[in-house]
């Protein structure tokens, strides 16, 4: 992987020292070794305080080498401050290559989205966390929600789900969508809206989900098994919009709704920039 | 006939520990034996233990020492220490008990308290329903009582519904303890016909009759009960 | 045929004080014992040590299981010990917001036991929810409403609808009509009483009522300061009491 030579301003390679480095990396092996469960890790401080991706960029340091071309993407924008800061601040640090473009990047670190693009194996998608437990809101103390893990008792989230359905006629969580990994445990796939969750199917990148704050690691191997967690009449649904992306016409990625004017005029766009620029240039090659 | 009620050498004192443990000997080696199609009558002086040695022979009373066996299923059975799961079903199959009071259950109709020891026994609600029915309509307490808890039923209407529910199962050994205390002359002689015809059919029954007529009515053989002394 | 439950010199204490001491006794299907005694009796301490909540210094309980046979209940791994409290095993508590979820629909909370061994047909689950709040004479209409929404009588109807739902062989009740209202307490009695008689359920009732166990159980067991010093059949200790504790309990119940 990196050399341990300084870089301009006296950082080691990637930011972080090699000991701590090799301390997230084994917290990762042991993440992959057992999906969906969350492996307490020694977080450092960062440059940036909590909330701001600190534990995506910690996993991002751990994993980032010469070789590695990287995306950062934040809410599916490459363009959006902090993700231009954070790819900005590895480009510094670690040398390495950054791209815009999805099917270019060995590693992907995104807050809130999966790119509509579908990864290929070899790549690695580092997810920012901002709270790791799915039973969180359910049950407050982690003495017990690590029992609950342990023991495979996943009652009380569908009972949430129960819940939801009595008092909304539906399952209404729209985005941290609770999934069951390789059959096991419940995880959070962080809260990407439920739109992307069958992208995490069997999917043939590398998982990775890192929480700063939280100071958790978890991981989903390639080609494992998540299920969004339903009822058999009542069968997990993803959104759709009656209309298409005003920029590229796609009909089947993700669109974010935009007020373009103080009448209240909206436009629905693609959340994924990247996707939706291919597609527009795409469209323009072919005229 | 062979008896199937059997008692021998029982003992039982009272000691009533909030007075100093005074002891208050009151059954001393009773011996009796009753056998289907009989009717023994406990006789004697008021207070001299025939309601504990009635009480005793139903396990509600906890003899010192003795035996008293009972012809339960297909062997015998020793009450005298039995294990309380074995008095249960003693209760349930072998031996009934007409006390003097009903034991009022809040909320319960009438006709279910009556129900209840039939569908103990695995009755379905129905059967158990229609043979209520019957037994309430032979000791004239109307219809109309059928769905309401006894509790605020008159003392003869109450003791009626006491007598159907311990008859509604046939029990092989009864024991009645003044069964027809607080009836009314018209009342108590369908009871006494009632318990006649069960002991014509072949139980063995042992009780305690205030009113000389009845107890001749009734009785075959009488046992006379010696304040806290010997038989 | 095995005892349901069985007890053995079950000792417990708190630091230097005896909470119980060598409770021994078998406990058969479809019988409904009593544990009866006055505060720090230390009737509790023994109903969380049979339940597998607290463990005891000494003794054992073992528990006739349908899903593995006789299993030393403290034995057990935790994830056994939790997976048979939530199926053949029911714990009505004296306040029904420690058995209940507050937070969530009187449906979320009977159908959680089904949840969590693996329903997931909502309509279903919210079929059964209904019978259920039927069988505990609550309004139909208020499946959805919250515990926090309910009287107390309601709350604890609620509990234990919530604990039958799974069909336990066993269900252990810590004063279950503690703190309520007279009426109410007759209410849920007859209830109790109803689903004993025909759901065949056994069960060990704490209380310190001895109404409450004249009505409900077949067998009693007098406790005082951490020991039993009578048991029997509940109408013989009523009615034939021994020790003098017991004779002392009996002649203090007021008269109606």
């Amino acid at each position: 992987m990196a050399d341990a030579s300084p870089q301009d301003g006296g950082y080691n390679y990637a930011y972080l020292d090699e000991q701590t480095k090799r301390m997230i990396r084994r917290a990762i092996l042991k993440a992959v070794a057992v999906p969906g469960y969350q492996v307490p890790f020694g977080g450092r401080e960062m440059p940036l305080p909590y909330g701001w991706g600190t534990g995506g960029i910690q996993v991002t340091a751990a994993i980032i080498g010469r070789d590695d071309t990287l995306k950062v993407i934040d809410q599916g924008a490459d363009d959006t401050t902090n993700a231009v800061s954070i790819r900005r601040f590895f480009a510094k640090v670690a040398g390495v290559a950054t791209t815009t473009r999805t099917e270019e990047a060995t590693v992907i670190q995104t807050r809130h989205r999966v790119p509509e693009t579908p990864l290929r194996d070899g790549q690695i998608l580092v997810f920012q966390v901002p709270i790791p437990e799915p039973l969180r809101m359910l049950e407050p103390r982690e003495t017990e929600t690590r029992t609950l893990h342990a023991l495979a008792e996943y009652g009380v989230m569908q009972v949430s789900l129960y819940e939801s359905i009595a008092r909304h006629g539906r399952i209404s969580k729209a985005y941290n969508y609770p999934v069951l990994v390789n059959g096991r445990y419940i995880m959070s796939p962080s809260p990407i809206p439920k739109f992307d969750n069958p992208k995490l199917d069997r999917s043939p990148a590398l998982q990775l989900y890192g929480a700063g704050r939280e100071k958790r690691i978890y991981a989903v191997p390639p080609y494992t098994p998540v299920k969004s967690l339903d009822f058999e009449d009542h069968p997990f649904e993803i959104e759709q919009w009656s209309e298409c992306c005003a920029l590229c016409g796609s009909s089947d990625s993700f669109l974010d709704e935009m007020i373009v004017d103080d009448s209240g005029q909206r436009l629905f766009v693609c959340s994924d920039t990247d996707y939706c620029e291919r597609r527009q240039a795409a469209a323009e090659a072919a005229e | 006939m062979q008896p199937i009620l059997r008692v021998a050498g029982l003992t039982k004192s009272f000691i009533v520990h909030a007075h100093g443990d005074l002891a208050l000997p009151v059954l001393k080696d009773v011996a009796l034996a009753v056998s289907p199609g009989e009717c023994l009558a406990l006789v004697g002086p008021s207070g001299a233990g025939k309601s504990t040695l009635l009480r005793s022979l139903y396990g509600n009373y906890r003899a010192d020492k003795g035996s008293i066996r009972v012809r339960h299923g297909e062997g015998w059975t020793e009450l005298v220490g039995a294990e309380p799961r074995t008095v249960l079903d003693i209760r349930r199959r072998t031996i009934g008990f007409v006390s003097q009071f009903l034991r009022v259950i809040p909320r319960v109709a009438t006709l279910d308290v009556v129900a209840e020891p039939l569908i103990g026994l695995g009755a379905s609600q129905q059967e158990a329903r229609d043979r209520a029915e019957f037994l309430l309509a032979l000791l004239n307490v109307p219809q109309r009582l059928w769905a309401l808890p006894p509790a605020t039923f008159s003392g003869g209407e109450q003791q009626r519904v006491n007598i159907a529910r311990s008859l509604i199962v046939d029990y092989p050994i009864l024991l009645l303890d003044e069964p027809t205390a607080s009836l009314d002359a018209g009342n108590r002689d369908r009871v006494i016909e009632m318990i006649a015809e069960r002991r014509n059919a072949g139980s063995a029954i042992v009780g305690i009759f205030h009113d000389i007529g009845v107890r001749d009515l009734l009785a075959n053989r009488v046992h006379e009960v010696v304040p806290g002394g010997v038989a | 045929m095995s005892p349901l439950l069985s007890a053995r010199g079950i000792t417990r204490y708190f630091g230097d004080r005896i909470a119980c001491r060598d409770v021994d006794f078998d406990l058969w299907p479809g019988e409904v014992l009593g544990v009866v005694g006055e505060s720090g009796s230390g009737k509790t301490t023994l109903l969380n040590c049979l339940a597998g909540r607290l463990a005891p210094d000494a003794g054992a309980v073992t528990y006739d299981s349908m899903a593995y046979g006789p299993v030393e209940v403290h034995a057990l791994s935790e994830a056994r010990r939790r997976l048979l409290s939530r199926t053949e095993w029911g714990f009505v508590s004296q306040d029904p917001r420690e058995g209940l979820r507050m937070g969530v629909s009187a449906g979320a909370n009977i159908g959680e036991r089904l949840m969590a061994v693996g329903a997931r047909h909502y309509g279903d689950i919210r079929h059964t929810a209904l019978d259920w709040l039927e069988r505990v004479e609550i309004a139909r209409d208020r499946l959805d409403d919250r515990p926090s929404a309910y009287s107390g009588g309601m709350r604890q109807r609620l509990q234990i609808a919530r604990n039958l739902v799974s069909s336990p062989r066993l269900v252990f009740m810590d004063e279950p009509t503690g703190g309520l209202d007279v009426s109410v307490q007759a209410r849920i009695l007859d209830l109790l009483r109803g689903l004993v008689n025909t759901l065949h359920l056994s069960a060990v009732l704490v209380t310190h009522d001895l109404g409450v166990a004249r009505l409900l159980t077949h067998r009693l067991m007098v406790m005082q300061g951490g020991a039993v010093v009578e048991h029997g059949l509940t109408d013989q200790v009523l009615d034939d009491p021994r020790h003098a504790y017991t004779q002392m309990l009996v002649a203090s119940i007021l008269p109606v």
